[in-house]
């Protein structure tokens, strides 16, 4: 049922790197500008739905052998133990910290620890959205 | 975090690792594993004893809730300390018996130890919170670790069944203790018990007093299974033999006496309190011991004097508090009544905790807990046979054993009562000790039966399962010390006094023992010809003729309707329940989705118009509206467009790709209003959206058509009409509406401040409103197992078909 389209096939290849890499950019820039953890795992997602439109699912699961299921897994639980991990400071649950650090090469960086938290959520909606799409398409 | 918390953590931690550990260690048993946290956890409470002794406590904050006043204090004191110690030591001794109780080839060891690890922690936790919020979390949690402990073998009926109700009945009481810990805050304006307990004079003028004692003692009722709750103890018996003798003997159902312990020194001030304790656990008493006796199963006799025994400790907790209204400390006769609680509390856990155990070994060795098919096994099982003696005796309350001096106490604590000058108790008050006496001769005879019948007479062989013979010795270890325990506290009952009782009963009585006063406990092993003496002289007698007699007289047990039980009523309930939301359901659930939407708008429409109407909360402001400009003009008539074709698209293809341009120009919407980020996110979602959607549709069966008589639809418009009206009005008033100023100002202002970011929306999802967040992932994740179990597994299910 499924046509071996060449154009969509080749211009998916290079696409799907360009938006994987936009997805970081957004997740990273995230505290700054429009994005973060919600919008960069989306849109990553969207990436990933593209490469299934243009090839099939065994395709795609071959290349990227990754349990979704256990992405949403891991994601809320890294979004809960950066919770969890507040307690060691003796602060409330959930409370971020940040500070300015100077790194090589990309000199005066902020680390929040929010970004831990908005991977969380990152991979929750990764996961999330790829088992249901997955699930579904595998489902005949 | 402090130690203390680690340490109440620690059997969750633990309980995470213990999979891992069954599955690497095949050949070693998982109890191993487990052993060593609570022998190591009872060592560290014993280090608090001797500064406990000396009347300090030990308070560790840490912050959890603080805007809401909910934190996780622990709080060591005298109470906590004994449930503590009671907790861990009894832990270890039954997770030592269960190596040998369970097969580890056979059973599912690893769930096991994770359900009583979790239980196991959560039980330290509510005997060490301080704050009321924190004891509730931990107290539904015992009643879940319990649920699933109950149905550990799940695939029987009656474990399920038991299960089921040990869980709505205990968690419906935790519900009330939940409320009533609510009512507790909106008097005092706190969680924390010591502040609560300091604000005395505030909870007993208020209104709300009476309110909150009755919420509290049914949390505290249903948990201890008193008189009529008691009804899911005996079914929470088909629970594996350690757990019965764990939860369900020496900690879990105690948690409610803890908690009537733990609250006097705010409620013992009233008389509801005073009568409902004492009348309720004696009622408990007696319908406990009595209905003990008519027994088959050595497990459902235990179960049965486990409800009356705690009954009797509740009574004495409810005697006990006429101490609060009497101040001259020195010649105080209610005290004894406490003591005598505290003193039970603790040989109960020692005696009934070892005969579960032998109850387990017979049932483990034998085959079988029907006292109808055992008899004769003293000579094959002598270690056994001694232990149940001693638990058996100490349980009837019979010299030398603890239970004798525990039983004498509460004689003492019941005549006491006739000689109390207040509520008219010198004329009915003479009811309490007269029941008393009755439930203890019960409790004798139930007594003997559980060891004679067991032990002595006609060795049936044909009956047993299996051919009997003793223990061996691993199973042995624990009952041998929990009995030696029994008999040492009956020698040498000073042993606890100074250690134990005493800082106890400064927490449960703080108002006596205040101000530089002690209260001394002796408990003498010979108190000379007083009336108790007699009493018990009264017990053994009529418990002898009665043991003999029982052929004669037990008919009466079956003249008994049993349509007329509590049981029944239960069930009748359940069962109706079940029927009247089936009918729900089927008038309901037709299978269409457009009935379904049909209902859902109704609601909604006439749910906000009623509300909107009747709050007077319809305005028109139009005072702060924008005029609209030619972009929004455009995309307005795009999106209506798109929607009318939405409607009348022949093909679901036109109809998903329309919608879509709905979504998309929502999107064009939040860019012309400055709001990047949920343009952005408008955009990926209706992306996703749309290929999930084409993705479902491509797979859905064809569209079924229902037979359709006229082609307009009137409800179908008239709800339309209505959701459309609703939702522009309720716009229209949230816009002309204000009523708070816009918090949107603290945001702008400490977004960079306060979290280091710049992008507000972002900031806000991340950091300030974290939490919701967090729910909504939690959320997300629930909602995709759920997609993927109702396609996966219905799947697997057509496979194996």
């Amino acid at each position: 049922m499924k046509k071996n389209d060449l154009i969509l096939q080749t211009t998916t290849k290079v696409v799907t790197f360009i938006i994987i890499i936009f997805a970081i950019h957004l997740f990273f820039a995230g505290h700054y500008t429009p994005g973060g953890g919600f919008v960069g795992g989306l849109t990553t997602s969207a990436a990933l739905v593209l490469l299934l439109l243009a090839f099939d699912i065994k395709t795609v699961s071959k290349v990227i052998p990754l349990d979704y299921k256990k992405v949403a897994a891991s994601g809320l639980l890294l979004a809960i133990l950066t919770g969890l991990g507040s307690f060691i400071f003796k602060v409330p649950f959930l409370t971020h910290t940040y500070s300015y650090f100077n790194l090589p090469l990309l000199g005066k960086t902020s680390l929040a620890t929010v970004v831990l938290f908005d991977l969380g959520v990152y991979l929750v909606v990764v996961g999330v959205t790829m088992t249901i799409i997955q699930t579904i398409g595998e489902s005949e | 975090m402090s130690w203390l918390h680690l340490v109440i953590l620690s059997p969750f931690l633990l309980a995470f690792v213990v999979p891992l550990l069954y599955r690497k260690f095949q050949r070693i048993h998982t109890g191993w594993f487990v052993l060593p946290l609570p022998l190591v956890l009872f060592i560290y409470f014993t280090q608090y004893i001797s500064g406990v002794s000396k009347g300090e406590t030990y308070l560790h904050s840490m912050k959890w809730i603080p805007s809401l006043g909910i934190n996780f204090d622990a709080y060591v004191d005298g109470l906590g300390l004994l449930f503590s110690l009671l907790i861990t030591g009894i832990g270890t001794l039954v997770i030592l018996y269960s190596i040998y109780y369970l097969s580890k080839t056979k059973e599912a060891l690893h769930s096991f130890y994770v359900y009583l690890l979790l239980f196991m922690g959560s039980m330290l936790g509510v005997v060490l919170s301080d704050n009321l919020m924190n004891l509730y979390s931990f107290w539904e949690l015992t009643s879940l670790s319990s649920f699933l402990l109950i149905g550990y073998w799940y695939k029987r009926e009656k474990s399920q069944y038991g299960a089921l109700k040990s869980m709505l009945i205990t968690v419906f009481g935790g519900l009330s203790l939940l409320a009533g810990i609510v009512l507790l805050y909106v008097m005092t304006g706190t969680f924390s018990i010591r502040e609560i307990i300091s604000n005395v004079d505030v909870v007993t003028s208020s209104h709300l007093f009476i309110p909150a004692l009755v919420l509290i003692l049914l949390g505290a009722f249903t948990k201890s299974a008193q008189f009529p709750f008691h009804i899911w103890l005996p079914d929470a018996m088909e629970a594996p033999t350690p757990v019965s003798a764990y939860l369900h003997s020496a900690t879990m159902v105690k948690a409610g006496i803890y908690l009537l312990a733990r609250l006097s020194p705010v409620f013992a001030i009233s008389a509801t309190w005073f009568f409902v304790i004492s009348i309720v656990g004696l009622i408990t008493l007696f319908w406990g011991s009595f209905s003990a006796v008519k027994q088959q199963d050595l497990k459902g006799i235990l179960a049965f004097s486990t409800i009356s025994q705690l009954g009797m400790i509740m009574s004495l907790i409810g005697v006990g508090s006429a101490a609060i209204h009497y101040d001259f400390l020195d010649d105080n006769i209610y005290l004894v009544a406490l003591t005598a609680a505290v003193f039970h509390l603790i040989n109960h856990a020692t005696f009934k905790g070892s005969l579960f155990m032998v109850v387990g070994i017979v049932d483990h060795e034998t085959g079988t807990r029907d006292i109808r098919k055992l008899g004769g096994l003293m000579s094959f099982m002598p270690v056994t046979f001694t232990m149940a003696i001693i638990g058996g005796f100490s349980m009837a309350g019979l010299p030398p054993f603890n239970g004798f001096l525990s039983k004498e106490m509460f004689f003492t604590g019941m005549v006491n009562v006739t000689k109390m000058d207040m509520y008219s108790m010198q004329t009915w008050g003479i009811l309490l000790p007269i029941t008393a006496w009755v439930g203890s001769i019960f409790t004798f005879v139930y007594s003997m039966i559980l060891v004679f019948k067991t032990f002595t007479g006609k060795y049936q062989p044909e009956k047993l399962e299996k051919k009997p013979h003793e223990a061996p010795v691993g199973m042995l270890i624990s009952p041998v010390i929990l009995a030696s325990l029994v008999v040492i506290f009956g020698f040498a009952p000073n042993l606890l006094e100074s250690i134990l009782i005493e800082p106890t009963m400064a927490s449960i009585a703080p108002s006596l023992l205040a101000e530089g006063k002690e209260y001394q406990v002796h408990i003498k092993f010979w108190h000379g010809f007083t009336p108790e003496l007699f009493m018990t002289l009264g017990v053994i007698t009529f418990g002898i003729l009665l043991f003999m007699t029982l052929q004669k007289w037990s008919k009466i047990y079956t003249r008994f309707p049993s349509s007329l039980t509590l049981n029944n009523g239960y069930n009748y309930g359940i069962k109706g329940m079940e029927k009247g939301s089936t009918r729900i359901m089927k008038t309901l659930m037709t299978g269409f989705i457009r009935d379904y939407l049909l209902i859902i708008f109704t609601f909604i429409g006439i749910l906000i118009l009623v509300t909107l109407f009747s709050q007077n909360a319809f305005a028109i402001d139009l005072k702060d509206t924008v005029s609209i400009g030619v972009y929004e003009a455009i995309l307005a008539v795009v999106m209506v467009a798109a929607t009318i074709t939405t409607l009348l698209a022949k093909s679901r293809l036109t109809a998903i790709i329309s919608l879509g341009v709905v979504g998309y120009t929502l999107s064009l919407f939040f860019v012309l209003f400055r709001a990047p980020d949920l343009a952005l996110t408008q955009l990926v979602i209706e992306t996703v959206s749309v290929s999930l959607f084409l993705l479902c549709f491509y797979y859905l069966p064809e569209f079924r058509k229902r037979k359709v008589r006229v082609k307009f639809q009137l409800p179908n418009l008239l709800v339309a009409l209505l959701v459309g009206t609703t939702v522009t009005l309720l716009g229209i008033s949230a816009n002309s509406t204000k009523l708070f100023e816009s918090i949107s100002h603290y945001f702008i202002e400490n977004s960079y401040e306060k979290a280091g970011g710049e992008n507000m929306v972002n900031v806000i999802l991340v950091d300030f409103r974290g939490f919701d967040t967090l729910f909504e992932i939690t959320v997300l994740c629930i909602a995709a197992l759920a997609i993927y179990g109702m396609i996966r597994l219905r799947l697997t299910k057509e496979e194996e078909e």
